[in-house]
């Protein structure tokens, strides 16, 4: 590979590094799905984490490990403060409105403690973001938190295995139809 | 620590030549980065169909319509449409010439005409003979009949492919159209047949494909959907329009119901006769900025250019679509362009929940003599991903698909 014996140019700004997600992530990280998280406006503590996550393979991804181990620690800086200050545009998808209450309430319980008001983004504090996030994409990290291919925040296992336990994946599927109704 | 949102000082007139995939990015992002410059789209065609996703028109998963795209949303960002074709472009009197006799002039060009078929390549093809042996490598017109010619063709048929060599637009394109149409006769006419006749002897993701293959349509037993006949001795060197067959290098003749021509091919003729494309048939450039090498003040993006290791996509076109309209913008503000970044993806459907991609991050190299990929990233989905994992590569085609559209032409 004659690239690994030349020097490449780094440098480029926040702006210049994001546009190259658009055709994944949407203009601005907006996606239009069906299944692609929308990435804008996400918290940029948590933006580093998962790409780090992913870059290092800790967190288990399809594509997202293969196009983040092309990114510096400094260059995941950049586009983390660039997308953090785009606006969160709520997907706008199909979502099954006799779950919604259910999922509401279930949200409420397990939870909102960690996803605070349905978990959108806040002022001045950490946020992760689930209403209005893509369905097929909450899925499958739900997927992969509860196969061991990612790793979990302790306590969050803990709800989702009470949850699991009291109201089976039934409940989670409302949980989501209550995220995908927060348009 | 980035730029502001708009690039201050920058005025002037861009005329882009070809509203596809680079043109279509380059306008409408000079227009995001600085709207007071002046942008004019010099294109034919009054709406744009995607080649992407069109082997999934060809396979009969997607109606046409769903791959034709609007310039209204470029309109509305304010790039004027010419609807005509450039016939010359004059370097120094920075003037394009269109063939109904306009002239527009420009301060920088930007050239995105995608590739030329050179049907005549192949003994006996021509652009007259692809009405009957479609190529359907632009989308369309071509998409259509040869999703009729398949619909129309009797269980027990024979399909052949015959894929081009290298350099071509979209490398894992025909193996991905011999996929739809095996996914298509294994569920519709089962005892059809496809065969891939190939000037080349290795192709794009084949480990994958053929993978994909053995898995789905039987690839490799005496019951396989498809068939691929590796060159040089299986390329396709003369076809019969009249009697519908092929032959082949080696001197084989094979006859099929259904055939599709892939020739070779180059940049589109505009950059040829303006003077952009070298020996090759392709454009040299600036790898930084897309400029010319051949020709100063011009452009050129997307499939017509030489650009490194990026292959010739419509991701590959979307960010030097953007990296191209960044430096535009620097050079006509009178600033440096930037350092650029660019990216490439490529998703084939092989089949039902069955999706594949190679992924690419790029940077410029330190002296400026190519587009390398960054060392230790990029590569092919895993050769032991789970069924699940090819499921999802399908929903992110399909978003890659509705992401890059809004994002190219929004
Ligand atoms: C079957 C198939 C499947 C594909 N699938 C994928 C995929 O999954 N992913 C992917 O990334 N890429 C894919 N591609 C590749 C992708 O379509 C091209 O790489 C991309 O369209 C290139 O963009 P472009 O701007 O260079 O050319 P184009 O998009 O072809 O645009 C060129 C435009 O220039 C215009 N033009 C030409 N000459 C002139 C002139 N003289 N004056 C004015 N206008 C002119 C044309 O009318 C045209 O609209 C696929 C291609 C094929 C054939
Ligand atoms: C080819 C498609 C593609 C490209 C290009 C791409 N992404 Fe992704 N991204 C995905 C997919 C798919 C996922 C889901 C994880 C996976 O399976 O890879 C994802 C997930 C993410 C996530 C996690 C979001 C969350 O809420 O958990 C972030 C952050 C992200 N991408 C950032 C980026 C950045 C930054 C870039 C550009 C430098 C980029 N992506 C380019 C497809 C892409
Ligand atoms: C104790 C805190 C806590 C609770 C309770 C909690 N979460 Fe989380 N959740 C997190 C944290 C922290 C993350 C970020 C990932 C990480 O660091 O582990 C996260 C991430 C997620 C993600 C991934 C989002 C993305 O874009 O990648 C999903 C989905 C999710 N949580 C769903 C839920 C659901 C559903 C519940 C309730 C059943 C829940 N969480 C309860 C803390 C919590």
């Amino acid at each position: 590979n004659t690239a690994q014996a030349e020097t490449l140019l780094s440098g480029a700004d926040a702006r210049t590094l994001a546009m190259t997600c658009a055709g994944c992530h949407g203009t601005d990280g907006a996606s239009v799905g069906p299944a692609s998280p929308t990435i804008g406006g996400m918290y940029r503590g948590y933006f580093i984490e998962i790409m780090e996550g992913f870059r290092s393979g800790e967190i288990y991804s399809t594509v997202m490990g293969r196009i983040a181990r092309g990114y510096t620690d400094d260059e995941i800086e950049l586009m983390a403060d660039y997308f953090m200050s785009k606006p969160f545009v709520p997907a706008q998808q199909s979502y099954d409105r006799n779950l919604v209450p259910v999922g509401a309430r279930l949200h409420d319980r397990y939870c909102e403690r960690c996803h605070a008001d349905g978990g959108i983004p806040l002022e001045d504090e950490e946020y992760f973001i689930l209403a209005g996030q893509w369905t097929p994409y909450l899925e499958y990290a739900m997927e992969d938190f509860l196969a061991d291919r990612r790793p979990i925040e302790r306590r969050m296992k803990q709800e989702l295995d009470r949850l699991m336990r009291r109201e089976g994946p039934d409940g989670l599927q409302a949980i989501f139809a209550f995220y995908g109704s927060l348009q | 620590i980035g730029l502001p949102g708009l690039t201050f000082g920058a005025n002037g007139k861009v005329v882009v030549v070809g509203g596809g995939t680079g043109g279509a990015t380059a306008a409408g992002y000079i227009k995001r980065l600085a709207p007071s410059i002046d942008v004019t789209v010099i294109e034919p065609n009054r709406e744009y169909y995607t080649c992407y996703m069109s082997n999934e028109v060809i396979g009969g998963d997607r109606a046409l319509d769903t791959i034709r795209v609007s310039y209204d949303g470029l309109r509305a960002r304010g790039v004027q449409f010419v609807h005509d074709m450039a016939t010359g472009i004059d370097p120094d009197k920075r003037v394009v010439k269109t063939a109904g006799g306009q002239e527009f002039p420009y301060d920088r060009c930007i050239v995105a005409p995608g590739i030329e078929l050179l049907h005549d390549k192949i003994e006996g093809y021509s652009e007259a003979a692809s009405e009957i042996m479609p190529h359907a490598w632009k989308a369309g017109e071509q998409t259509r009949l040869l999703r009729a010619q398949l619909e129309a063709m009797d269980d027990g048929g024979v399909a052949i492919i015959s894929a081009p060599p290298n350099p071509y637009r979209c490398p894992p394109g025909p193996y991905e159209r011999a996929s739809q149409i095996a996914h298509y006769f294994k569920h519709h006419k089962p005892k059809s047949k496809i065969i891939i006749l190939d000037a080349k002897p290795a192709f794009s993701k084949q480990a994958l494909f053929t993978q994909g293959w053995e898995r789905l349509y039987g690839f490799g037993t005496a019951n396989a959907l498809l068939e691929w006949r590796p060159g040089p001795d299986d390329a396709v060197t003369r076809v019969d329009t009249d009697e519908m067959l092929v032959e082949t290098d080696f001197g084989d003749q094979v006859k099929a119901q259904v055939i599709n021509i892939i020739p070779p091919q180059r940049a589109g003729r505009i950059a040829q006769v303006s003077g952009l494309a070298d020996d090759s048939g392709w454009c040299p450039i600036d790898f930084r900025t897309f400029e010319s090498r051949l020709q100063p003040g011009i452009h050129v993006i997307g499939d017509a250019c030489i650009a490194g290791e990026m292959p010739k996509s419509a991701y590959s076109a979307n960010s030097q679509g953007k990296v191209a309209a960044a430096a535009v913008v620097a050079l006509l503000a009178g600033q440096a362009p930037g350092v650029p970044s660019y990216v490439n993806t490529c998703y084939s459907i092989v089949g039902q929940d069955y999706g594949i991609s190679v992924a690419g991050v790029y940077k410029l190299a330190a002296d400026g003599s190519t587009i390398a990929s960054v060392p230790d990233s990029g590569g092919l989905t895993p050769m032991d991903a789970p069924d699940w994992a090819l499921a999802r590569e399908v929903q992110y085609a399909y978003s890659w698909y509705d992401n890059i559209v809004h994002d190219t032409f929004g």
